[in-house]
């Protein structure tokens, strides 16, 4: 095979035993790889009602046939399991090293069963496989065991772990590779956790090949350019990061304020993008294979939080910054830093502190439930020390650790939770960006804006620009993004790759690297094929249409004020559109023919 | 005129874009491990620093090479590698203060660099032009050129 490795390797952690067993090359030309690929494999093998943090529950890490190859910005691999925090499918991509070095020991993925009786963790070294002991690992920070684990395997090893927060299944936990590159959302770390598997190290020395090595660099170059050229992914995202979104959205009226009470944050420009670049940026970074460099190699000095690391990026600077009433970017950088070590999700973590500062504020939670703490909007000093509380698993820390909406539910007040299917969301606000609210409420692994990234539209204008209020024609946008990026996450590439890619230049690059040919409509069939399958999992799981919603705020309380003043979402006049061109009956299940004409 | 492979660590990214290119030029694959060029990246000091073939005048691997193997090309500004002459006894890999020569048994040849035959695809596929390959009169232009704006902007300040 080309692109492909052709290998899967299994690992019963219950028997602690590993195999290798041929990929099925078949589901492989329909799924690829990552997202796709792993989500087929858990649909068929894993009952989807089964408890995320049993032993039922399975853990993939999967690369995609790109990964490895010099397409641009194609080091990505994804986590797939059954989230913990939604109940629902997850699919957290992960950038770094991890997924190209997988494919040159010589895999397409690797996935685990069952539960180890005590921590372990998994050395692969090329063809060799050793499960090991990691008694010695547990309760370490993500860097400190990353460093103790390349003491013990192999300086060049990519190390995958987990921190203390996924030891102890906080359901914010997340899986971290090559120190600070993290396969973020949806609880993929409380799973590794469940499974006392510490983290997952690999060195590969082989090879990945393409068929015909010219027609390759010919599609490759083709592709690197369209993104050179292009404004964003050529220019911007290395100059700024991603957190020059910041003033972009507090000047559209929808950067969500003080836990999405407000679309304008009046001191945003002090921890956006700009101000990032002059007073903390050592240099831009890029993952493996990245042309586009929007990593952030961070210091900061001031000697209340002084580290040095990555980030933030934009959603984290949003979650711990405006959200949060904050626009200390020293403090919010801390923070960022500590969910990197102790492997916590960012955007969650935030999302969840503001929260429960609303629920202080409000009186519903007082000094008593906070530890004594004053968790007003505004308090950096707080805001930081619950991070931390988080981080290792203190007082109230461990309520945040479980995510807003069971904070907000516990506290008998789940409106106060920003989440859709229990999953926060992210830094866009659904009262300016219509369609990406039919995408938050419609997003498999719940809100989340890497699903369908309609704010490239919405807001930025490409590839062409749709006024964000409208409503017309926001189902069928979202579903265009949703299944492109179904089809891309499954690849191995970045989604910031979509900056000056399309489905043409996707499906050249993907036909050149595995010989097997694919049309832009194949691709983007790919993807849609993918969307139905997570889809038909969640339905399986027990979600319904019900489930297909934004809190009430963003349906019923009109934004206060700013340029969106008086809008809010409505997604009831998207939604029964969105089901329409999806081809699902009115109650959000896909019909027959739609499953019969995907292949599922 | 005589042209160097020019190496600014200030600004590498870490991504390895030069070691995938090098190892598909050579080898028409994706084997980073075969790559003729190394980055070593300390991840959370957000440093990265490529090494490679220094194509040194008086090169160790050329004084310890025992059949004239290894040898000097000036036309092509590199130390050359004539693999009819090779024994394979590795004393070039022993030399090396760099670290940039390695012999492979499997496929019976020195891996080092020898700068594409005049077009280093490295520096080609470096997206922040961390290496560059440049007359070696004008090798320290872009450091020279820093220090100005450097200076400018501080004298300017303080003015």
């Amino acid at each position: 095979m080309y692109g492909w490795n052709g290998t899967i390797l299994r690992v019963d952690l219950s028997k602690r035993k590993f195999k290798k067993e041929p990929l099925d090359a078949r589901a492989a030309e329909r799924f690829l790889g990552g997202r796709g690929l792993g989500s087929w494999i858990l649909y068929n093998e894993a009952d989807p009602k089964a408890d995320a943090l049993g032993p039922a529950n399975k853990l993939i890490f999967a690369p995609g046939p790109l990964s490895g190859t010099n397409a641009p910005s194609a080091g990505h691999y994804n986590v797939v399991t059954k989230s913990p925090l939604t109940g629902g499918i997850a699919a957290s991509s992960s950038g770094g090293i991890f997924g190209p070095m997988l494919k040159y020991a010589g895999y397409d993925m690797i996935l685990f069963e069952g539960r180890a009786n005590k921590p372990v963790y998994l050395w692969v070294n090329d063809e060799r496989v050793e499960i090991r002991d990691a008694a010695d690992l547990w309760g370490k920070t993500v860097y400190a065991a990353t460093e103790a684990i390349r003491d013990a395997t192999d300086e060049e090893a990519s190390v995958a772990c987990i921190g203390p927060a996924g030891e102890r299944m906080a359901l914010l936990a997340n899986v971290i590779n090559d120190f600070s590159r993290a396969a973020g959302r949806s609880g993929v770390g409380a799973v590794m956790g469940s499974k006392n598997l510490k983290a997952v190290a690999v060195r590969g020395t082989g090879a990945v090949r393409v068929p015909d090595a010219r027609a390759f660099r010919e599609a490759m170059l083709r592709a690197r350019d369209k993104i050179r050229n292009h404004p964003v992914g050529g220019q911007g995202l290395r100059m700024y990061g991603t957190d020059v979104l910041v003033n972009i959205l507090n000047e559209s009226g929808g950067l969500p304020t003080r836990n999405f009470q407000e679309g304008v944050f009046a001191t945003a420009d002090r921890v956006g993008g700009e101000t990032l670049t002059k007073r903390l940026l050592i240099r831009p970074r890029g993952c493996f294979s990245c042309i586009i460099s929007c990593g952030r190699g961070t210091r900061v000095t001031n000697p209340k939080y002084a580290a040095m690391g990555e980030g933030p990026e934009y959603e984290s600077a949003w979650a711990f910054g405006p959200d949060c009433g904050i626009d200390d970017l020293d403090a919010v950088t801390k923070a960022n830093y500590l969910c990197n070590e102790y492997g916590i999700d960012t955007i969650s973590l935030g999302s969840t502190i503001a929260c429960a500062m609303e629920l202080f504020e409000k009186g519903i939670l007082s000094a008593a439930d906070t530890d004594g703490v004053s968790l007003t909007f505004g308090n950096a000093e707080a805001m930081v020390e619950m991070v931390r509380r988080t981080a290792v698993g203190e007082g109230f820390g461990l309520k945040l650790g479980q995510g807003s909406w069971r904070l907000a539910e516990g506290s008998g007040h789940p409106e106060f939770s920003m989440t859709a299917k229990k999953q926060e969301m992210p830094a866009y606000d659904p009262r300016v960006l219509q369609g990406i609210g039919v995408n938050y409420a419609t997003s498999n692994r719940g809100g989340c804006h890497v699903r369908g990234y309609t704010t490239a539209v919405e807001i930025l204008g490409n590839p062409v620009k749709m006024d964000p209020y409208a409503t017309e024609g926001k189902a069928g946008l979202s579903i265009a993004f949703q299944n492109l990026t179904a089809a891309l996450d499954s690849t191995g590439m970045c989604l910031f790759a979509t900056f000056g890619l399309g489905g043409d230049e996707l499906a050249d690059l993907l036909s050149a690297a595995t010989g097997v040919k694919y049309t832009t409509e194949e691709f983007l069939r790919i993807g849609e094929r993918i969307w139905n399958l997570e889809r038909l999992y969640n339905l399986k799981a027990g979600f319904s249409s019900q489930d297909d919603t934004l809190p009430p705020r963003l349906l019923k309380e009109p934004m206060p004020y700013g340029p969106a003043k008086g809008r809010v979402n409505q997604l009831d006049k998207m939604l029964p559109e969105y089901y329409r061109l999806r081809a699902w009956d009115g109650k959000g299940v896909p019909t027959k023919e739609k499953i019969g004409e995907l292949g599922l | 005129m005589s042209k160097m492979l020019m190496i600014y660590p200030d600004r590498c990214t870490g991504c390895r874009n030069c070691e995938l290119a090098c190892s598909f030029f050579h080898d028409g694959e994706f084997r980073p491990h075969a790559s003729r060029i190394h980055v070593t990246n300390w991840e959370l000091e957000s440093f990265s620093m490529p090494t490679t073939c220094q194509q040194c005048d008086d090169a160790p691997c050329v004084g310890v090479c025992p059949t004239g193997a290894m040898h000097a090309e000036p036309e092509k500004n590199r130390v050359g590698w004539d693999e009819t002459k090779c024994i394979g006894c590795r004393m070039c890999t022993l030399a090396c203060p760099f670290g940039a020569v390695v012999y492979e048994s499997s496929k019976r040849r020195i891996v080092k660099c020898d700068l594409c035959d005049g077009a280093p695809e490295c520096a080609a596929f470096c997206p922040v032009k961390a290496l560059e390959y440049v007359e070696e009169i004008d090798s320290a232009r872009a450091r020279t050129k820093a220090v100005a704006v450097d200076f400018k902007r501080t004298f300017e300040e303080v003015k």
